[in-house]
């Protein structure tokens, strides 16, 4: 639902860090969103091109890694997969549990085109 | 959160940032820039903003979010009777259209200021801290901020407060927990409202309810509170009257507190003592009507 506002603030981000690079065109982005982040891939993908057309990233790839959920158990220490509402631990079934991946909503990494600094320089 | 303190950095994602420093290259001769921001950064650090300046005036901000209907203004006339003569309270109102809210609020003698978010699903940062511009906090113990009725949104968005409380009434159905994780997860109190309908709701079960909290590994305190007769928010109080007097501590040593639980975790400041090197301009995209600065330190529980 408000998948479109965080493509906005995504894009702010792009284009800051492209214009730090002097980048003059963003080619690849990539996100890392997990499940508890209560942000769905698929609608991010939908409100991407709205939100990008007419910016430096309006071409780009958007990729988006999902994160797996997994946690943390304290009582017996175990690392183990869970579903988003059952964040249980896999091994003794223990609730007491630190979520150490699915809460993602990262910007991981972008690829760019960045005018060629020999040339520039002379 | 925010790059300076290097919040985003897990032992997942680590690797990723060590190195050199330079650009990468990918094979086709792009650049490859390593970021590793919060999509919400701009959000979060404004939330880091209103905290500091709650901080300063010594008031515990605590967000409300429930669905539409839960009783989260019932909630709050209830809490401003039973609390008046003891703490000063301020209320903040989200709710997509009318001052309805507002004005139920104004007419228990407290202060509120609505926000109309027009279409918007949540409250963030920005609508919060344009509110706190018409809202005088001198002197007040605590402010509510009611967020837009919604078990989706609201949960991801960072406003700057202490602590957030989750309604679950008992008309909703007790596995509300299990169908919004993300919403539960987030609670540090969840207060299962209406209970006076529990007679006449018996498939509503509170300790069903619980366990599905605890399902989504919530340490969260579980209370049964209503408005309607003597008595019935006698936890609810006892849990506002704990936290103002915790926070008044941590701030008497210079610390404050965050939420629990809030998106792009809490959990990552405290395993790292030494921010990592900046890795490029940190612009600070708010008016920079205040001076301030992330603050070392803070306590997460």
């Amino acid at each position: 639902m408000h998948e479109l506002s965080i493509c906005q603030s995504l894009l702010d981000q792009v284009e800051r860090i492209a214009q730090d690079h002097r980048a003059t065109r963003v080619e690849r982005i990539l996100l890392r969103v997990g499940p508890l982040s209560g942000v769905e891939p698929a609608l991010l993908r939908n409100a991407y091109p709205l939100a990008a057309a007419g910016t430096i990233a309006e071409s780009a790839d958007l990729v988006i890694e999902a994160a797996p959920v997994r946690v943390h158990c304290k009582d017996c220490g175990a690392e183990t997969d869970a579903a988003p509402n059952r964040l249980l631990c896999g091994a003794c079934g223990g609730w007491q549990t630190r979520l150490i991946s699915g809460d993602e909503l990262l910007l991981a990494n972008l690829e760019l085109t960045i005018m060629d600094e020999r040339h520039t320089a002379s | 959160m925010c790059e300076t303190c290097g919040c985003n950095i897990t032992p997942g994602n680590e690797h990723l940032v060590r190195g050199d420093g330079k650009l990468a290259r990918t094979q086709d001769g792009r650049a490859a820039v390593t970021v590793l921001e919060s999509l919400l950064s701009e959000n979060d650090h404004q939330a880091a903003h209103n905290r500091e300046h709650f901080d300063h005036l010594g008031t515990l901000a605590l967000n409300l979010m429930s669905s539409p209907g839960a009783g989260k203004t019932s909630l709050l006339e209830a809490t401003i009777e039973a609390l008046a003569g003891r703490l000063r309270i301020a209320v903040i109102e989200g709710d997509l259209e009318t001052e309805n809210d507002a004005q139920r609020i104004r007419a228990k003698g407290v202060p509120a200021v609505q926000i109309a978010t027009g279409s918007a699903c949540h409250l963030d940062a920005h609508m919060v801290h344009d509110a706190l511009h018409r809202l005088d906090l001198q002197g007040v113990d605590l402010l509510f901020i009611e967020n837009v009725g919604n078990l989706v949104c609201p949960a991801s968005f960072d406003l700057g407060q202490h602590r957030n409380v989750t309604l679950l009434s008992v008309p909703e159905g007790d596995d509300k927990p299990a169908k919004y994780p993300v919403m539960f997860r987030a609670a540090d109190l969840v207060l299962c409202t209406k209970s006076d309908l529990l007679p006449v709701l018996p498939e509503f079960q509170p300790q069903r309810a619980e366990h599905y909290l605890r399902d989504v590994a919530s340490v969260a305190p579980f209370e049964t509170v209503s408005v309607r007769g003597e008595g019935g928010l006698g936890p609810w109080l006892h849990w506002l009257q704990e936290q103002l007097a915790a926070q008044r501590a941590r701030l008497a040593t210079g610390h404050s507190i965050r939420p629990a639980i809030q998106p792009d975790g809490a959990r990552l400041h405290e395993s790292r003592a030494d921010p990592p090197a900046p890795r490029h301009h940190h612009h600070h995209g708010h008016a920079g009507d205040h001076a301030h600065h992330h603050r070392v330190g803070q306590h997460h529980d």
